[in-house]
């Protein structure tokens, strides 16, 4: 292994501690803080387990598939915005972790993924449960590691802690050879960890601050889009946001991973943006004349058609990852740096001008003619539960709880992203870059084993949750109680959305065939089920589970061919909402092409 | 509400998306980038695997490692694309965990960049001798000969190289084989 980065006996005095590879692990991880896992046993990491068995400084979750194990590790990783780890072994185990680690790259969650791998002597064998996890990796992790001597082994692992919870977050896997922990070799501590090469840049250089600044104090009609940057860059992000927000007044909204930072119930969120956005922070993104982007990174669902993304405004960006500044839409002012610093540096420059702030009283006037269109708006039944009323229920009922929520992905997704408001950081789970059906669950166990006293609830659709409903049965063995409510209306209902919208009503295998009786089901696992299909009904039902101590599955019943509006088609700009009903013909040649 | 879209990539007709997002319209230009990078295990293929996964171009691919107490190696990339694609490649390069520096070659003006062929030539009579005399003319040196053939060794800017080896072509050209693009700055400095 040849690196540079130095790393110090904790107590140069004493010579280092010996232990096996094994050892080695189970110490890092208890060094690096690490209070809870997830994972899966098998051949190649059992010296690991054998070394997690009979201490308590570790609590391993056994999960019923890797990829569960990884999304757990990812739910855990944003709830607390701690680094989740999970650890499975070689081969299937290590393919299996594929998507959690893609998952993570995709929406910057730092976690450590620990691998189990053949005895070195066995690699490029094809020996039984072999695999090249270092090769499968390399463009699905933000680094990764193989480990093929054990006096390395300790510096690894502190190292990818730091590679994974710095800069822009991401998944680090390292995969070690069953013989590597059975070696025995020195410990170091994660003292003095530095890797010369890898060194993010936090503190934003101050000319591009002050020409920020500049343009914020004249500004007319500005907006914050804030992402999951700012959340992802801690609390403190959060906070500098709030507080740069009430000195310049400016309205703000957000993509869907970074929802929570700015707290939805202020006179100024414009709610989410984006193809399934509201009307009144898409209109004032396409009309604004500054745009402050803040930890966000231009996604295509946010922009939809690129060279109709507001056309007339200058364009500050702020991201820890200079290679998302300029990638889509080139912007005015690039800032380099973590949110929180950035934002605070933002704050002290626009007091130090001591200039009045800009009228933006004919801007507020004008955005809310937009919000009186009510975008989300739709058609309430006394005979079907409405998803959208369902959500709404649904957040009545728990938002004075210490709630957290995850989804699946789908309509259901964008349902709750409409119609479940978050007043804070860390509440809200869910797979924006990949759009992993099957987070929701596993990813709501990892919030639970966070926060045991917390009230987790997984929206989930009820073909997402048939992609990792074994996890269940992870949450009756831990007594995790989560909560899983399913909106069903048999169909995979954003697949049969765009096929109504694009293909002719053609609705090409999205139903949901052959489902299975989900409160029986939940029994099976050792939950408890729940069916409601009347509006009437729902809230005593979601009440029930609510005080149901245990994990619950809810099934939902919800109108079957309801779509999820407003949206903006594919190829169009921000200012073509399709508010009202889809008739098919809203999406051009070239917007059939996209995704 | 009005819609004056300012083309980005494009010429503004038409539906555009980050998808078929085009900077066809614009120039391509090829550049010239020496990374330097911890040589760690699996550091070429962490570099190979960003051009072939985000669409990149690699024309030519050089690496070495240049300082064997550093753990430091070098390696010289001749790419193309346009100014916005460039600037990709050298911000994506740099979020590469071991890659340490990232140096535009071709834009330093103190950038020198050299090229090393070997040409197996086989012939008889007059073409051998031709060969012979072209080759002095590119000082490159014969570096095995046989009574029907000989191997020259030439250096130069890879313009130089592919010249040589077209005029070889003609004489009996058998066999070649180029490292790729080397690059250093001018100047007492370091990178």
């Amino acid at each position: 292994m040849t690196t540079k980065t130095k790393a110090k006996p904790a107590n140069e005095a004493t010579a280092p501690r010996m232990m096996t590879g094994a050892q080695i692990v189970v110490e890092a991880l208890r060094e690096q803080g690490v209070s809870v896992m997830f994972g899966y046993p098998g051949g190649a990491v059992l010296p690991i387990y054998d070394a997690l068995y009979g201490q308590d400084a570790i609590r391993h979750i056994l999960v019923r598939h890797e990829q569960g194990a990884g999304h757990a590790a990812e739910g855990y990783a944003r709830s607390t915005g701690k680094c989740g780890v999970a650890l499975v072994t070689s081969g299937p185990g290590a393919t299996n972790m594929v998507t959690p680690i893609t998952d993570a790259l995709m929406d910057s969650i730092p976690m450590v993924v620990i691998t189990g791998q053949v005895p070195t002597h066995l690699i490029g064998t094809d020996a039984f449960q072999e695999c090249d996890t270092t090769g499968i990796t390399r463009s699905c992790a933000k680094h990764n590691y193989l480990v093929t001597d054990v006096t390395q082994l300790a510096r690894i692992i502190h190292e990818a802690f730091y590679v994974a919870t710095t800069g822009r977050p991401g998944p680090v896997v390292i995969d070690i050879p069953k013989d590597i922990q059975f070696a025995t070799g020195p410990y170091v501590g994660k003292d003095g960890i530095f890797k010369p090469t890898y060194v993010p840049q936090r503190i934003p250089k101050a000319d591009a601050i002050r020409a920020a600044a500049e343009l914020m104090t004249k500004a007319g009609r500005p907006i914050f889009y804030t992402g999951g940057g700012v959340i992802n860059s801690g609390p403190r992000a959060s906070e500098k946001l709030r507080e740069l927000q009430e000195l310049t007044g400016f309205p703000v909204t957000s993509t869907l991973m970074g929802l929570g930072a700015f707290p939805a119930s202020h006179p100024d969120w414009l709610g989410m943006l984006g193809m399934h956005g509201s009307f009144e922070a898409n209109n004032a993104m396409h009309d604004c004349d500054l745009m402050i982007c803040v930890g966000a990174r231009f996604d295509d669902r946010v922009t939809g058609r690129i060279d109709a993304f507001s056309p007339r405004s200058r364009k500050i960006h702020i991201d820890i990852d200079a290679s998302s500044i300029n990638k889509i839409v080139r912007v005015d002012v690039p800032v380099v740096a973590d949110c929180a610093e950035a934002l605070d540096a933002l704050i002290t420059e626009i007091k130090a001008l001591k200039r009045k702030m800009p009228d933006l009283t004919a801007w507020r006037d004008q955005i809310d003619t937009w919000r009186a269109r009510r975008c989300f708006t739709y058609a309430n039944s006394a005979e079907v539960i409405k998803p959208q009323y369902a959500v709404e229920r649904l957040y009545a009922l728990t938002k004075d709880r210490n709630t957290y929520i995850t989804t699946e992905v789908g309509q259901h997704q964008m349902w709750a992203a409409q119609f479940y408001h978050f007043e804070e950081p860390n509440r809200w789970m869910t797979s924006g870059g990949l759009g992993t059906m099957g987070y929701g669950l596993p990813a709501a166990v990892g919030v639970q084993s966070a926060h045991p006293d917390a009230l987790v609830i997984d929206i989930a659709g009820e073909a997402s949750i048939q992609m990792m409903m074994q996890e269940l049965s992870t949450a009756v063995q831990h007594k995790l109680p989560v909560k899983v409510f399913i909106l069903n209306n048999e169909w995979m209902g954003m697949v049969r959305q765009w096929q109504e919208l694009l293909h002719g009503e053609r609705y090409s295998h999205s139903y949901s065939e052959s489902l299975p009786d989900f409160v029986m089901l939940a029994k099976a696992l050792g939950g408890h089920g729940i069916r409601c299909d009347k509006p009437e009904d729902l809230d005593a039902r979601i009440l029930e589970m609510i005080d149901h101590p245990g994990p619950v599955l809810f099934d939902c019943r919800v109108e079957r061919a309801e779509n999820c509006l407003p949206m903006i088609p594919s190829g169009s700009a921000h200012n073509q909402m399709i508010l009202g009903e889809i008739t098919g013909n809203e999406v051009g040649e070239a917007g059939r092409k996209l995704v | 509400m009005t819609d004056a879209p300012k083309p980005i990539g494009g010429n503004g007709n038409g539906p555009k998306s980050a998808y078929f997002l085009s900077h066809a319209d614009q120039a391509i230009e090829r550049r010239t980038l020496a990374v330097l990078v911890d040589n760690e295990p699996g550091v070429l293929a962490r570099v190979v695997g960003l051009f072939s996964g985000r669409g990149y171009n690699i024309d030519s691919l050089t690496v070495a490692e240049v300082d064997a107490s550093q753990h430091r190696s070098r390696i010289t990339i001749v790419t193309q694309g346009t100014a916005h694609i460039l600037e990709q490649i050298e911000a994506q390069l740099l979020r590469i965990v071991p890659v340490a520096e990232v140096i535009d070659i071709t834009n330093s003006k103190t950038g020198i960049e050299r090229e090393l062929a070997l040409v197996k030539v086989a012939g008889t009579g007059e073409k051998r001798v031709e060969a012979l005399r072209i080759a002095e003319i590119f000082r490159a040196h014969v570096i095995d000969t046989t009574n029907e053939s000989f191997i020259f060794e030439v250096t130069g800017a890879s313009e130089k190289l592919t010249q040589f080896v077209d005029l070889m072509r003609p004489l009996g050209l058998v066999e070649v084989s180029r490292t790729g693009v080397l690059s250093i700055k001018r100047g007492k400095e370091k990178g």
